[in-house]
């Protein structure tokens, strides 16, 4: 398992969620003739005038309100995404500036599918914990597109959330251990200048999903000797509701640990934002000594699979930045027509 | 679009970054290094709160060929909570539901682009405040 000299927190966290809502019956009703079911209620909708590095920029902003440092103090800015406005221009840089942490500081864009942003955070980890940096702002959004009529239509949504990673004393929870797991299993992928991606289809849940969440979970709980029964949340990659349920059973954790943090049904699949965003809901309303346990999936394949403990510091940050709940709660649904012209789905000749 | 302009007003357009005058204390935005309450000179950087109300607005169906992508929207005057008023867009919010006296605050959003393969310029609107809409 993965775990520094020196022992790193979350020093500050926030989410960000936009305030569109496609439900999924819209995509039955347009595709499908208005029969057959619906694997999530609705998903949300960027606007015109958000993408990746907007919704970083906010999600970044509530994680520097919570964590009450000075935005010089980071050395680190770091965007994982798989919806990088830019294929060559850094998202890192925008956000940094935006937050006030630019010019002393690495910035980089991550990719690995869904798991980009945990992969960030496990590289802040690093950095914080190796002593060469004392705060790390690590970052996951997406702006997911799905093929129209396809599968992954129903729940391809946007959302981000953002951790400043810092020395463990100042932590509103301790980052105990973390471990990954990765495989070359091609589940889906997008090639470079493609819009939409593809993907194998029924290959997706059983060698792809579940495989790569329960080796990582399994492996660090036998590493770390603690086992389902230990933490009161858990939060997994969820691509739509019924996987996350399903993992979370394969590892003996309950519908009470698991609810918290299961978001999709209300806001889809928020890729590099899913299980991190689901995490920002848990902290929202976690208490002292609460443990959790958090894995997230990126196609390709791989997991990373985290073990916290929230702290005394955590109830006095909990309200200085808008709760997860707060993002869901703000809705505007609209339609098919108007969702097609927000996400660039009609071409003008 | 005027690249280099526009990256030499990245703090502003990014942070809400004025000024404030050391002389009189009044804030400022834009910055303009000369203190339009005293007229003293004012150099020293302040980055505002971002938060206001609605001054004055007006919808906008027509706009310039570079905002079509963003109609209709409103246009703002906000008069920010340390003083200055700003001149922006709004986001987040039907046309029809803007009223005078509004709670806002700032977002970064994206501003305009280039086509397909310019640059896209990134900026502040303002959207009604957060925790008065959920
Ligand atoms: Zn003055």
């Amino acid at each position: 398992m993965l775990k520094s000299q020196r022992s790193v927190g979350i020093v500050g966290y926030g989410a960000y969620i936009p305030r569109y809502r496609l439900p999924a019956r819209e995509i039955v009703r347009v595709w499908e003739g208005g029969v057959g079911g619906v694997p999530i209620q609705e998903k949300s909708v960027p606007g015109l005038d958000e993408d990746t590095i907007t919704i970083s920029i906010e999600a970044a902003r509530n994680a520097m309100l919570r964590a009450q440092i000075d935005p010089q103090q980071i050395r680190a800015v770091w965007v994982g995404s798989e919806s990088h406005p830019y294929a060559v221009k850094p998202s890192s840089t925008i956000v940094a500036e935006a937050i006030g942490a630019a010019p002393f500081i690495q910035g980089g864009d991550w990719e690995f599918a869904c798991k980009a942003g945990t992969e960030a955070i496990q590289a802040g980890l690093g950095f914080v914990g190796s002593g060469m940096a004392d705060y790390v702002m690590a970052i996951g959004a997406d702006t997911a597109q799905g093929r129209p009529g396809d599968a992954l239509e129903y729940t391809a949504a946007a959302g981000g959330a953002a951790f400043v990673l810092g020395p463990a004393e100042e932590g509103v929870a301790v980052v105990e251990a973390s471990l990954s797991y990765v495989t070359d299993t091609p589940d889906f992928w997008r090639r470079q200048g493609a819009s939409y991606p593809s993907h194998g289809q029924r290959f997706t849940g059983e060698p792809a999903y579940f495989h790569h969440i329960t080796s990582a979970a399994k492996k660090l709980m036998a590493e770390m000797g603690t086992s389902a029964a230990d933490y009161r949340f858990a939060v997994f990659h969820q691509p739509n509701v019924k996987f996350p349920q399903r993992v979370a059973a394969m590892l003996g954790f309950t519908k009470e640990q698991y609810e918290t943090g299961l978001l999709s049904g209300t806001i889809g699949n928020t890729y590099s934002g899913s299980s991190i965003i689901g995490l920002t809901a848990i902290l929202d309303v976690a208490k002292p000594g609460d443990r959790i346990f958090s894995v997230s999936f990126g196609s390709g394949a791989g997991s990373d699979a985290f073990s916290l403990q929230v702290t005394e510091r955590l109830p006095e940050r909990q309200k200085l930045a808008p709760s997860t709940q707060t993002y869901i709660r703000r809705r505007k649904e609209i339609d098919y027509a108007l969702y097609s012209r927000y996400r660039g789905k009609l071409l003008l000749a | 679009m005027h690249i280099a302009q526009n990256w030499r007003l990245k703090a502003q357009r990014y942070r809400l970054v004025g000024e404030v005058c050391e002389h009189c204390g009044a804030k400022i935005f834009p910055p303009r290094d000369i203190c339009p309450n005293c007229s003293h000179s004012a150099k020293e950087s302040f980055e505002f709160s971002g938060r206001g109300e609605v001054y004055s607005f007006s919808a906008l169906s027509e706009t310039a060929e570079k905002f079509q992508r963003f109609r209709p929207y409103t246009m703002a005057l906000v008069k920010l909570e340390e003083g200055p008023l700003v001149t922006a867009q709004l986001t987040d919010v039907e046309p029809d539901k803007v009223k005078i006296g509004m709670p806002v605050e700032m977002v970064t959003r994206r501003l305009m682009e280039e086509g397909n393969e310019g640059i896209i310029l990134y900026g502040y609107k303002f959207r009604p405040m957060l925790d008065k809409v959920a």
